[in-house]
């Protein structure tokens, strides 16, 4: 069993925390000798390519890689080592935008987004503009690691915010493996904290959904099969409940795509990605619908493309002088990692689109 | 040619059985994945009475698709090593059973 690293790709300096490093692994090999056809090759056989938005309906911000986990298959390289954090004026820029924007849903994300010190302000703030559904995605550990994040579940009801946790497993060991020692019982005991102040509850309108992603390096099963499962399970065991379970594919990029080639599984499943290529998943892919916003105020389709940097393909590449009219026009970037979305029923991270 | 009976990369071109009889091939890939389905028993149940299965018919192919399924399912590795005792127990049972026979068949020899 390999052992869980403590620090992110960047602090250990690792030739994988260049994005080019990745984007170049993603071109070549099996896509470049023609074993396996390229993503727009694959997306032109049946005339999806280009990847054209369609208009907004979800913006999502990440407010810092700052996280206190440091988990096996993070795509963004999440880690108590990452300093990269949104500041209250790039906050203001994303305000203004969200006040008018068309989008129904606003979705915080990290890192750990509770970290950023001026967190609560812009929940307070944005929660002020009544857009319909405002997710903040907890990795329910913060609940538990400082006294100081203790009231989050209050807080959180406060601003009617939809919470959205990664849970891998229902088991100790799978989400221990995954996320780091400990972190399963401090998810149990936060999500135990979330329910005492009503989210997850049947007829809540406090809404608890949990995300699934695979433990390792294969595909993710039916999402209504894996809720079931879960339910049960965290029923059963500790008297938990949550609403609904978003599955979500690992895609190949940052820790993922380290793990899989340290484990020498990289081949095995992009060709597993590749033979699940589902056409009908593509037009429901969520960077068609989302626009990603990164810590520095900068645009990009959607959060995995922030990662690999590549911005979008647009004359408004900021916050600060966001156009939804200009980048309704731009063709979305695409590469290989594409396929994590379109693999079986889809994925996205409101769960499979297809 | 090859230098191993088997090649682990075979088991992804399995449906190129129907190239060679696509009727055949086609009723048996129906019939295949229609008894996979839910019914009486989850998919769940169905990918671990597989499992066991595999194991019996020591079917390499197999054993890597079941295990890669289990998984896929959130089925843990403790389910499946239980999984794959039951195969073992009844594997030796099956040996162990026929000692009936043997030991009939001594006491008539030996009357």
């Amino acid at each position: 069993m390999s052992k869980l690293k403590t620090q992110s790709l960047h602090k250990r300096d690792s030739e994988l925390a260049k994005t080019n490093k990745q984007l170049e692994i993603l071109s070549n090999g099996i896509f470049a000798n023609g074993e396996l056809p390229t993503f727009k090759d694959k997306i032109a056989e049946s005339n999806q390519f280009p990847l054209k938005p369609k208009p907004l309906e979800i913006l999502q911000i990440n407010v810092g890689y700052m996280c206190n986990q440091v988990c096996e298959h993070c795509h963004v390289d999440a880690g108590p080592d990452r300093k990269e954090i949104m500041t209250k004026e790039t906050m203001q820029q994303c305000l203004d935008v969200i006040k008018s924007t068309g989008a129904h849903t606003l979705d915080l994300t990290g890192g750990a987004p509770e970290m950023n010190p001026n967190f609560r302000w812009f929940v307070e703030e944005a929660a002020k503009v009544g857009i319909k559904d405002f997710i903040v995605r907890s990795n329910l550990t913060i609940i538990r690691a400082n006294k100081k994040y203790h009231d989050l579940p209050e807080f959180f009801k406060k601003h009617n915010v939809h919470v959205v946790s990664s849970m891998p497993h229902w088991t100790r060991g799978k989400t221990d493996k995954q996320r780091g020692e400990g972190v399963f019982d401090q998810s149990i005991q936060a999500l135990k904290d979330l329910n005492a102040v009503g989210y997850g509850m049947p007829d809540s309108n406090l809404k608890l959904d949990l995300v699934y992603n695979p433990s390792g390096a294969f595909l993710p099963a039916n999402q209504a099969a894996m809720e079931k499962d879960f339910k049960k399970a965290l029923l059963e065991d500790f008297g938990i409940q949550f609403h609904n379970l978003f599955s979500i594919t690992n895609l190949p990029i940052s820790r993922f795509l380290d793990f899989l080639i340290a484990s020498e599984n990289y081949e095995d499943y992009m060709y597993a990605l590749v033979d699940a290529f589902n056409p009908s998943a593509v037009a429901n892919v969520m960077c068609t619908n989302t626009l990603s916003v990164s810590w520095d105020g900068y645009l990009y389709d959607c959060d995995f493309n922030q990662m690999l940097d590549l911005k979008v393909a647009s004359k408004t590449k900021h916050i600060s002088n966001y156009n939804e009219e200009v980048l309704q026009n731009r063709d979305i970037i695409i590469s290989q990692h594409c396929y994590g979305c379109t693999a079986g029923a889809g994925s996205s991270c409101q769960g499979t689109v297809a | 040619m090859s230098k191993t009976y088997y090649d682990p990369t075979d088991l992804r071109k399995f449906g190129k059985i129907s190239d060679w009889n696509e009727e055949l091939g086609s009723k048996f890939f129906d019939y295949y994945n229609t008894v996979f389905q839910e019914g009486a028993l989850s998919e769940r149940e169905k990918s671990l009475i597989a499992l066991a299965v595999a194991h019996t018919i020591q079917c390499p192919y197999c054993i890597d698709a079941y295990t890669g399924d289990g998984l896929q399912r959130g089925i843990t590795k403790e389910e499946m090593m239980e999984a794959l005792h039951v195969a073992g127990a009844i594997r030796g049972g099956a040996s162990l059973v026929h000692g009936v026979q043997m030991m009939n068949k001594v006491n008539k020899l030996e009357g």
